[in-house]
């Protein structure tokens, strides 16, 4: 009984954040409020289009960058990890995928964004793929090794070589686990905040080049929520609204998808 | 022949120089942050892990990092304090007591949790918990308790208890999931051994499953911490952000600063030129010492454990 105390207790935070952005979020939108740039601040007229187009921005060069590391990273410790390096590459894999974000963003603005001299769209996805590539190689790796190894014999049996193996071979036969782990370190990224800060920046107008700061969901929902506007505050739920449909999505999907395909 | 084998050679190579990647950004990382916050240890050496003044005025620079410091360790300590015994609260109910057709759903539930992106826990906590906590916690403590120290001062909501308890929230799902996986590992055989000696459920789990399982659990509270330290937006939004001597935490009902927090607010309005910058880098390079032994100890606490488990219980 006290056990399921404490799941009611977990359980009220999530379904009071769902509620309260649904409940303030939900008035906002309009066809205007998705496609418009905020306009004049501390007036009810604008929108959040530049955020969303840069937060897809962001999610589209960060997959670039680092699903091809991280699966890569991923198929090294699962075809050949069985070594003391790969151990430890493992291992630093682990830790980093609790690492403070911000600390990236830090680490990204000093090296990208000071030798650029201009905050940008790629810095923030610098700092975004560093954060995914650990969660994607992770995922990578144990949806590798559920591939029974009898589908690895039977393709090097019939002489086909082990790097085509693994590429044509094992990878397909892998590809919903690793769309599900894609998927989901997405879904994370996408909610990222703190690295963008120094990255990105935010912007009040659309991407207009890869030497100029780009705005973005996160950043726009912290930026309207300091606003003293309620009208800004209530873009901020708007936004909130968006972003937690893209990333919830996201979530529930893969769950669902993944499901149905244990139950055939 | 020797063709295709330096194909798969060249493979391997390659995959095996990509997957350095891990270990090229952690050492990127802890590389530019020694090398940005050396102008700032070099001015002020031990006092910037001591000192209170924050004071980014040139010609009047000083920086301690001290009260961020504090505001990270209370936060995630009453993180700790209220978001453990729930968490277990839950693994337990999940894996003793749930019956099948609830277990799946409450376990989404919980992991939708983690899912939350942290900057809408923060928008939240500014418009909406701030005032649950304010109206039927802070108020009544200090009312009736203000005496003591720790509950002085006017409650107002954004202050560390209200980011104390906003990490916990926030650690919930993984401090629960791994505590789940130990407690599942424990073998049913111990569990038959107790009861056939007439144990009670909860005797049975308070005696035996949780001290069977009390390294990895230890290791999962370590790994909620390790989370807690890290995190920013939520409470960047939360803690009033104090700045200087104002911000040690001396008071739970007072508004503080963390790490992260204090980064987030003031990164950007550093010049690049001055010392400021460096100095906020020195914070973040003191945030990414701790992060970096918490998840070490508690990568090393949980393998372990979950190593054990192979020969053990079968799911």
């Amino acid at each position: 009984m006290l056990c399921f105390i404490c799941v009611i207790i977990a359980v009220i935070p999530l379904l009071s954040i769902l509620f309260e952005v649904v409940v303030r979020g939900a008035p906002q939108l309009s066809l205007q409020f998705l496609t418009q740039p905020s306009g004049v601040i501390g007036q009810s007229a604008g929108g959040i289009g530049p955020a969303i187009q840069g937060t897809l921005i962001l999610i589209g060069l960060t997959s670039l960058i680092g699903v091809p590391i991280g699966v890569l990273s991923g198929v090294y410790l699962a075809e050949y990890g069985n070594n003391k390096y790969a151990a430890s590459m493992r291992t630093v894999n682990d830790i980093l995928t609790e690492f403070p974000s911000i600390v990236v963003g830090i680490t990204v603005f000093s090296v990208v964004v000071l030798n650029t001299g201009y905050h940008s769209p790629l810095a923030g996805a610098i700092a975004l793929a560093l954060i995914l590539i650990p969660i994607v190689a992770r995922t990578t790796e144990e949806s590798l090794k559920l591939v029974p190894n009898s589908v690895r014999e039977a393709s090097l049996a019939l002489g086909v070589h082990k790097w085509r193996t693994t590429l044509n071979i094992v990878l397909p036969a892998a590809k919903s686990g690793l769309i599900t782990g894609i998927l989901l370190a997405v879904a994370r990224i996408a909610g990222e905040t703190a690295p963008l800060i120094m990255t990105v920046l935010g912007n009040q107008n659309f991407f207009s080049g890869f030497d100029q700061p780009i705005d973005a969901l996160p950043l726009r929902i912290w930026k309207d929520a300091l606003m003293p506007y309620p009208s800004s505050q209530a873009q901020g739920w708007g936004a909130a609204l968006v972003l937690i449909l893209i990333v919830l999505s996201l979530n529930i999907g893969v769950r669902i998808a993944s499901r149905s395909r244990l139950q055939k | 022949m020797n063709q295709t084998l330096s194909y798969d050679n060249l493979f391997k190579l390659l995959t095996a120089i990509i997957a350095a990647s891990a270990a090229v950004i952690l050492i990127v990382n802890a590389y530019t942050l020694s090398t940005g916050a050396l102008p700032v240890l070099q001015r002020f050496g031990g006092y910037f892990f001591i000192g209170t003044q924050w004071n980014p005025v040139p010609g009047r620079e000083i920086f301690g990092a001290l009260p961020y410091l504090l505001g990270t360790l209370v936060t995630s300590a009453i993180a700790l304090l209220i978001g453990v015994p729930l968490s277990l609260g839950i693994a337990i109910f999940l894996v003793e007591m749930a019956p099948k057709t609830v277990k799946v759903p409450i376990s989404y539930l919980v992991e939708l949790l983690a899912a939350v992106p942290s900057v809408i826990y923060g928008l939240w906590g500014l418009f909406v918990f701030r005032f649950w906590i304010l109206n039927y916690i802070e108020t009544p403590l200090s009312t009736y308790l203000g005496w003591i120290p720790v509950f002085s001062g006017t409650p107002f909501g954004l202050d560390v208890f209200s980011a104390g308890v906003i990490l916990a929230i926030m650690i919930i799902p993984t401090v629960s999931s791994v505590s789940r996986e130990v407690i599942q590992a424990v073998p049913d055989s111990l569990r038959e051994a107790a009861y056939s000696i007439g144990a009670t459920k909860w005797e049975v789990t308070r005696h035996w499953v949780l001290s069977y399982g009390r390294s990895g659990i230890f290791g999962a509270v370590i790994l909620g911490l390790g989370r807690a330290v890290g995190e920013t937006m939520a409470v960047t939004m939360v803690i009033g952000n104090a700045i200087g001597p104002a911000a040690v935490p001396t008071s739970l009902f007072k508004p503080s600063q963390t790490m992260s927090s204090l980064i987030a607010n003031g990164f950007l309005e550093a010049t690049p030129a001055s010392l400021e910058l460096p100095a906020y880098i020195g914070v973040g390079l003191i945030l990414l010492l701790l992060a970096l032994s918490i998840n070490i100890i508690a990568h090393m606490m949980v393998t372990r454990v979950l190593k054990v488990k192979g020969g053990g219980a079968v799911e």
